[in-house]
């Protein structure tokens, strides 16, 4: 971590309320939230990383039918 | 994630979202910042195989498609030293003061998805990995062959980036191993991916040489079994079955030498361009972390601890497991555990379904059906995606003199809902009735625009995409001025067909809010009363007189549940619930409907009675089959499994006191007849070889086995009743065991033959008791049912799922699920979860008040049609039949079944049947818009 880029903001705190909150972005995060939406909940995604697909959108294809993984 | 409290129902999350140094709202991922950022770090998304810079778009399809900055690697947040990116960003949106938020949720309930990790062979030095540079890991040479990757999608390797020629895949790298930094399990998906690369591999190079050490192989999946042989018939591909030490590395060339034995030649050493590591499947490290902040117990292995039946439970109330936290798993099951936690949730959380839920307004729709066309075309850069390639400000020069046009412009990225709005609002302004927009796929982003043009006051199918992504910048990534040239002609292409597009009107259909579930099995039941907790009313029909299923026969399962306890409850759970209309002895005569309003017609003895339901569930599960082969049904020491498990609980004693036991895996499939794995049988064979043991430990038990398919946490019990002298012994399919009766001093023998490779002898085994691991097979009634749900059967006779990795549960058929050996053989947990999936997923409907059926239907003009009956023998949704009109019989497509797909367009004689929306007048103005500039 960069010197300067650990300084906290802890004066402010957002506040949220939904109905479910999914860990991880990957195919199954992704999948529990849409089905979660699409069935009138409103969810809340939370990923480490600065973009959802996970280990997924790492792969060239997919087994068997040979898709694309994207 | 900070700290959780709370309890089911109100669970408060704090979170601290780490900075991106990005404001996204204003980030139209341009990549202009990305460009000048002049420092160069290791891609992570490309494995560390190629260089980023500290600010970059994670991956190139990226969500958000916003930029990010490395803290570690940025002058300015090290050294507060450059600010070039700000500079050089025109929507002002770098914010390098970006502190880290703090959020606190209040959610009802949580699912914890946070996947995997790959094992790391640098850990423990395996195969050289991280200090010679040809040995690469299978993610690693995922990213090599992929088309985003180091390469572009070249096979390249990394020492000299030479194509490398002769590949070797060395499997179980960090799985089946219980000594010191290995894993103990099967990583379940290894098998297959490795055989998905040699397959790409060949692709790439057909005459690649691809040779792959393995283990067992273990194709256990559904259609793997076909696909491990599509793989082996390759030429030029060799399975070897043999463990592989490191040789060395070639100086000068780098090519890397492996040593492995085999029993015809026995240890050899050869050389090879490039060796890829089959490595397994870990917990990601931050799992303990995770486990404490939210209270649940882990496994030994790290994993989640779930419960031993419903494997999405944790060990807290209102906290939910999906994916490969669980163990390791492949795609399908991901999805399936996926939408089973939102089944599960949603049980939770029915109470208050749709509170929060944001309902949308549409302003109304404009009449411009008197009107000239006036097409807008908005072109996008796809952040870099387009743009890099595609001159775009000169496609728009070129559109906005095309007839028609008036009005075009650029967006850098058109989907984005800044940009949607604008051209929503363009849509006002200039009085537009068409819309062309020149960006990616209408796969996905039709939906979208379409939209867009409804929040724009004009019908949605005044909408056209012109794909100059796939078809143009991605594939004609080095020619520049050419796929310029391509653009403008596809732009055309489209400008003419939008000019002549009509509206059309979707239909809203209500939904019927109750649900019908074919098969009273585990699964059946399991996803009866999921559906019954969310709030749905459901008819559960099971066509033998006692629900239960194949389970009925089981009695404990690897793990040790008490299966018959376990469906008892279930049964007493599922007659119990108000909710749930349990019709035994009931098979179903017909079945009629589309989607949300489905008319079943079910017979019980004499009675006869139509359900009406908006969903159905088809888990119909499978049986056993019975041999032909072993001299099963001959005599009475030969048994299957099945038979042998409820043996063994009631305590017979000819089971008890046997002292030779020989079990034969693969009865009935792997073979020409039946070209799957079952799947289940290794684990059952294991299951039933370790009751024994317990029973009598000095019992001589002889496994024979083509390849043990321990799959996943079973390998350790497979390991356990090695140590406990179960002995192994491996055939081949052409070389299969001898049973045969032999009359001895008045004493009839039945004795096995069978080839031992490691001795290299034919070994001869007296049995007490002859236990057969008969195939699983698809119930004959499958037939009947498909066609009456308009359902597709695999060749196997299983029903076939509507996308093998992405729908697992969901059938081609809109409102049709499946869960269950209905699906494919599998055990009892994996069976449940299935279970929860199709009822999650039959939720997304039942939720619903009304379902919308598209307007782009087909249509037919009756004074053209000759009655030939083509377009009835040709559509596969079952949406046209004949009726009766003055002229005679005509057909008539029912516009809620029909799925647009054109089939019968394309087959009518007389052109009677038309397509809306790609009607030959659309279609033939586009293709003259190809090959005429105007």
């Amino acid at each position: 971590m960069g010197q300067f880029a650990e300084q906290f903001d802890k004066g402010s705190v957002d506040s949220h309320a939904g109905d479910v909150m999914v860990v991880g972005g990957g195919i199954s995060g992704v999948q529990a939230s849409l089905d979660l939406a699409s069935s009138g909940f409103k969810v809340y995604l939370v990923d480490k990383a600065p973009a959802i697909g996970g280990k997924m959108a790492q792969l060239d294809k997919t087994f068997p039918t040979n898709d694309c993984s994207i | 994630m900070d700290k959780v409290e709370g309890k089911a129902g109100e669970f408060n999350v704090t979170l601290i979202k780490k900075p991106r140094y990005i404001e996204e709202e204003k980030c139209t991922g341009c990549g202009a910042c990305v460009e000048f950022c002049p420092i160069l770090i290791q891609d992570q998304y490309n494995q560390n195989l190629s260089l980023n810079k500290a600010i970059h778009v994670y991956f190139s399809q990226a969500i958000p498609l916003v930029t990010y900055i490395d803290p570690e690697h940025c002058l300015f947040l090290r050294d507060r030293k450059c600010t070039i990116c700000t500079g050089v960003c025109n929507k002002n949106a770098i914010d390098l003061f970006q502190k880290p938020e703090r959020l606190e949720i209040e959610v009802g309930s949580i699912i914890l998805a946070p996947g995997f990790e790959i094992f790391d062979p640098k850990l423990r030095n395996d195969y050289g990995y991280g200090k010679i540079q040809n040995v690469v890991t299978s993610l690693d040479y995922e990213r090599i062959l992929c088309s985003t990757g180091p390469y572009e999608g070249e096979l390249r390797r990394l020492s000299d980036g030479k194509h490398p020629h002769k590949i070797a895949w060395i499997q179980c790298v960090g799985s089946r191993q219980s000594i010191p930094g290995g894993n103990s399990y099967c990583s379940s998906v290894c098998c297959a991916y490795t055989q998905k690369q040699v397959i790409v591999t060949k692709d790439h190079d057909a005459k690649a040489e691809c040779t792959i050490f393995h283990n067992d192989v273990r194709s256990f999946g559904k259609d793997f079994e076909r696909f491990y042989q599509r793989t082996e018939n390759l030429p030029g591909v060799r399975f070897i079955r043999s463990y592989v030490t490191l040789g060395k590395e070639i100086p000068g060339t780098k090519n890397v030498t492996l040593r492995y034995a085999t029993n015809e030649d026995g240890v050899k050493e050869e050389e090879f361009d490039l060796v890829v590591l089959s490595v397994g499947l870990t917990p990601p490290d931050e799992v303990k972390d995770l486990a404490e902040k939210f209270n649940i117990e882990l496994t030994s292995q790290g994993f989640c601890k779930t419960n031993s039946v419903n494997a999405i439970e944790t060990t807290r109330q209102g906290i939910f497991v999906s994916g490969a936290f669980q163990g390791p798993v492949d795609i399908p099951e991901s999805i399936v555990t996926a939408s089973g936690a939102d089944a599960l949730c949603s049980q939770l959380l029915a109470y208050r379904r749709g509170e929060m839920a944001i309902k949308r307004e549409y302003p109304g729709e404009r009449d411009v059906s008197k009107e000239e066309p006036r097409v807008g075309v908005f072109v996008c850069h796809c952040g870099a995606n387009i743009g890099r390639v595609v001159n775009v400000p000169s496609v728009v020069k070129y559109a906005s003199g095309l007839k028609h046009v008036v009005h075009a412009q650029e967006a850098l990225f058109a989907c984005a809902t800044d940009t949607a709005k604008k051209i929503a609002e363009t849509i006002q302004e200039k009085g537009l009735n068409r819309v062309v927009v020149a960006a990616c796929t209408p796969r996905t982003h039709e939906p979208l625009f379409r939209d867009t043009l409804r929040e724009g006051g004009i019908n949605p199918y005044y909408f056209e995409m012109a794909n100059i992504r796939e078809h143009c910048s991605w594939v004609h990534a080095r020619e520049k001025e050419i796929a310029t040239r391509k653009a403008k002609d596809i732009v055309r292409m489209s400008v003419a067909r939008a000019a002549r597009l009509k509206p059309l009107q979707e239909l809203n259909l209500p939904v019927d809010k109750r649900a019908l579930v074919v098969g009273g099995g585990v699964a059946g039941m399991t996803s009866a009363l999921s559906l019954a907790h969310q709030g749905f009313e459901v008819f559960l029909i099971e066509k033998r007189s006692e629900l239960g299923g194949m389970a009925r026969k089981l009695y404990s399962t690897l793990e040790g549940l008490d299966v018959q306890a376990y469906v008892n409850d279930l049964i007493r759970n599922a007659f119990q619930h108000p909710s749930v209309h349990v019709m035994t002895d009931a098979t179903i005569t017909t079945a009629s409907g589309y989607v949300g309003n489905f008319a079943t017609t079910i017979k019980t003895g004499e009675m006869i009675k139509e359900v009406r339901h908006g969903i159905a569930v088809i888990a119909t599960g499978a049986e056993e089959y019975k041999p032909t082969e072993y001299l099963y049904g001959q005599d009475e020491r030969v048994l299957t499994q099945i038979e042998l498990g409820e043996r063994i609980a009631k305590g017979e004693e000819r089971v008890t006191h046997s002292q030779s036991v020989v079990m034969i895996q693969c009865v009935g499939c792997r073979n020409e007849e039946r070209n799957y794995c079952s799947r289940v049988c290794c684990g059952h064979s294991i299951k039933n070889a370790l009751k024994l043991k317990e029973i009598n430990s000095g019992m001589d038990i002889y496994l024979l086995y083509r390849d043990m398919r321990t799959y996943g946490f079973a390998e350790d019990y497979y390991r356990e009743a090695a140590n406990k002298n179960v002995k192994f012994i491996r055939y081949e399919a052409e070389d299969k065991p001898r049973v045969e009766m032999v009359e001895e001093g008045g004493e009839r023998r039945l004795k096995v033959t069978v080839t031992d490779f490691v001795l290299g002898a034919k070994l001869e085994i007296d049995a007490d008791l002859l236990v057969l691991s008969a195939a699983v097979v698809p119930p004959a009634t499958n037939t009947e049912l498909s066609r009456l749900f308009k359902v597709s059967l695999n060749p196997d006779g299983f029903f076939q799922e509507a996308h093998v990795k992405l729908r697992p549960v969901d059938f081609a058929a809109e409102g049709v699920f499946l869960c269950g050996m209905a699906h494919y053989p599998k055990n009892l947990s994996e069976a449940i979860s299935e279970a929860y999936g199709a009822s999650g997923r039959a939720v997304t409907i039942l939720s619903r008040d009304s379902v919308t059926a598209s307007g782009a239907v087909s249509e037919v003009h009756e004074k053209d049609c000759v009655s030939c009956g083509i377009c009835l023998s040709v559509c596969t949704c079952g949406a046209i039949e004949f009726h009766d009109t003055p002229q005679g019989k005509k057909a008539w497509v029912n516009p809620v079944l029909c799925e647009g797909d054109g089939l019968c367009t394309a087959k009518c004689p007389t052109g009677a049947i038309q397509l809306k929306h790609f009607t030959d007048d659309d279609l033939i103005a586009q293709i003259d818009a190809a090959v005429r500039e105007d």
